[in-house]
């Protein structure tokens, strides 16, 4: 061994680029770490900013028909060109995009609550552990969307009961992976700890579990409400959905379907918004994994 | 080995059981009284009651259930409303197509995702781990049927290289067949390629970092056999793991597939019904599809064997 190993060479360089790692802002440091939880924040934002302050963004009526201006191009007048109807597409996008969002964000939440619940039950109370994962796994073995179609075909077209159905089809698997969480937790010193010392149960589950499953469901979450949106505009594209007279991504594709091969922006202006949305959601999920679990950051 | 696939196989009667005990609770609740439906508008509450007598409407839920379920364990799975055939004749008319959809695309994403996982491992943190990741991002967040309309405005309207809608039977000949399903069968696969491809990169990497990997290049495999056979072998379970979870996403994908390209498939057979409330075809359909979703799992448990020998439940 020489001593002009390149160990010895490189380490001279270290003290430089040490300040300059303390000197980036912290904003600047966040987006270097986790670009992907910035990228697709940062247009989840930008769709919420849309859906918010849709009727301000130089949108008309979204349902205004105006049979005599129908099947525009897009241009300088209209931006995505007008459907059959004579609809503004570009207004019934800016619209649409608030259906997806509440359907997404009231899906995670509804299913991450409900499956929260019944994970906790299941982890905790053995009795029922087994009777209830068996009727959860007899849920999970109905293909999400076709549990959503069939849960939809019993109603009433609404925006409610989309997400009352495609809740029912996401919940089972948030608690599964909840009671596996509380499976392990358990088996913890500090759980067995507090049992000893006479800690009740409902304080165990607030303070010592619940903290503790808050990572994995946030990021389960975050994968819920992506795949919530895309159930959504499936269902609506499909016709199971929301109802036809709200204007959802789902919806607009569904009535340019028809025209689609002649038309073909009424399709994909929406589809476009449909996509970038979904990806963002899962960018920011896979930067909170990342962020959260390192362990599996670095296989997935 | 005997004991574990009996034991598996027995594990999915209960699950069987609460699909079809959901399924049936579905049509249980289904607005719309089938004995007042047959009875007719001139008939007096006291026919409707004896109507519903003679169908066994008015014995208990669970009852109900059982009868049902027997005649489902026969094949027969009711009546569509709106056609008044059996419900298991108009599936069996419309199973061809999909039938064909989702094994053209389970060969394709297989035989595609599966190498582009292997090599991304295999050459990780280049551009060519980097763009499969990449393509398996955008796979995910793609609706089936948005990547369906892209590649039929493509390849379909722009380039006229494939027809645009409709499905040819296999036996009108096996290029046309292949050509109405090309384009279908992309789309529906491309969530699921992202979905192995992922899975497939994330073990291979585990593998590649083994022990026995460094032994198998020590002793001078190839680098072919030594990924393909060597390490592939070991990742395999997790990665059929997520063929047969996954394949709920083809299921429902290809619903939607089949209105994207006109294929007269069960998903238009399932869309059609919603359209009208035909309940019992909707019924029928998330029942097929069901069962074949938990064999497709009870298929991936037993494979477990065949690549792990050690799995012993």
């Amino acid at each position: 061994m020489s001593v002009t190993t390149p160990d010895f060479t490189a380490a001279p360089e270290l003290p430089a680029i040490l300040p300059e790692a303390k000197q980036r802002g912290r904003i600047a440091g966040f987006i270097y770490r986790h670009p992907t939880i910035f990228v697709g924040g940062l247009l989840v934002l930008v769709m919420v900013f849309i859906a918010i302050f849709a009727p301000y963004l130089g949108t008309k009526d979204p349902t205004a028909l105006a049979p005599a201006r129908r099947t525009r191009e897009p241009s300088a007048l209209y931006w995505f060109g007008t459907d059959m109807l004579g609809r503004d597409v570009y207004s019934r996008v800016m619209y649409g995009s608030r259906v997806s969002l509440i359907v997404g964000f009231a899906v995670a939440f509804c299913a991450s609550i409900l499956g929260t619940f019944i994970g906790l039950i299941a982890g905790f109370i053995r009795a029922l552990d087994a009777v209830i994962m068996r009727v959860m796994d007899g849920l999970m073995s109905i293909p999400p969307i076709l549990l959503a179609i069939a849960l939809m075909a019993l109603t009433r077209a609404s925006v409610q009961n989309v997400i009352i159905a495609i809740s029912i089809a996401e919940f089972p698997r948030v608690s599964r992976l909840v009671r596996g969480v509380v499976l392990s937790l358990r088996e913890q010193p500090y759980v067995e700890a507090a049992t000893a010392s006479g800690t009740r149960v409902p304080v165990i589950i607030w303070k010592h579990i619940l903290p503790n499953t808050l990572a994995p469901l946030m990021v389960q979450a975050t994968f819920i409400c992506a795949s919530a949106m895309i159930t959504e505009a499936t269902l609506s594209f499909i016709g199971a959905g929301t109802p036809p007279i709200i204007p959802s991504w789902g919806n607009i594709m569904a009535e340019g379907r028809a025209l689609w091969q002649v038309k073909p922006y009424i399709v994909f202006f929406p589809a476009i918004f449909l996509s970038v949305t979904v990806l963002a959601v899962n960018l920011l999920g896979d930067g909170l994994r990342d962020a959260l679990d390192p362990r599996l950051a670095k296989r997935l | 080995m005997f004991a574990y696939i009996v034991r598996r196989i027995i594990s999915t009667i209960p699950v069987v059981l609460m699909v079809a005990l959901f399924v049936f609770s579905l049509l249980y609740i289904a607005p719309g009284d089938p004995a007042a439906i047959i009875a007719g508008d001139q008939a007096t509450p006291a026919d409707v009651e004896r109507i519903r007598a003679s169908l066994g409407l008015d014995r208990p839920f669970l009852i109900r259930f059982f009868d049902w379920f027997w005649h489902v364990l026969q094949g027969d799975l009711g009546t569509s409303i709106f056609t008044n055939l059996p419900v298991s004749h108009m599936i069996a008319q419309r199973i061809e197509p999909t039938v064909s959809l989702m094994v053209l695309t389970l060969i394709l994403s297989l035989g595609l995702a599966i190498p582009m996982g292997v090599v991304a491992a295999w050459k990780h943190g280049s551009w060519i781990d980097r763009s499969v990741m990449m393509t398996a991002v955008l796979g995910f967040s793609t609706p089936v049927f948005v990547i369906g309309y892209v590649l039929a405005y493509i390849f379909a309207l722009r380039l006229d290289w494939l027809p645009v809608q409709g499905f040819t039977p296999i036996s009108q000949g096996l290029i046309p067949f292949l050509r109405s399903l090309i384009l279908p069968s992309v789309a529906l696969g491309l969530v699921y390629m992202a979905l192995i491809a992922r899975i497939t990169r994330a073990t291979m990497l585990d593998v590649l970092s083994q022990d026995y990997i460094r032994t198998a290049k020590a002793k001078g495999v190839g680098q072919r056999g030594m990924l393909f056979v060597h390490a592939l072998k070991n990742a395999a379970v997790p990665i059929v793991t997520i063929v047969g979870i996954g394949f709920a996403a083809l299921i429902g994908g290809a619903v939607v597939t089949e209105s994207v390209f006109a294929i007269p498939g069960l998903g238009r057979l399932t869309v059609d019904a919603i359209l009208r409330r035909d309940y019992p075809i909707i019924q029928g359909v998330v029942l097929l599809f069901s069962f074949v979703y938990v064999l497709v799992n009870l298929g991936v448990d037993l494979l477990y064997t065949v690549f792990d020998p050690r799995i012993r439940y």
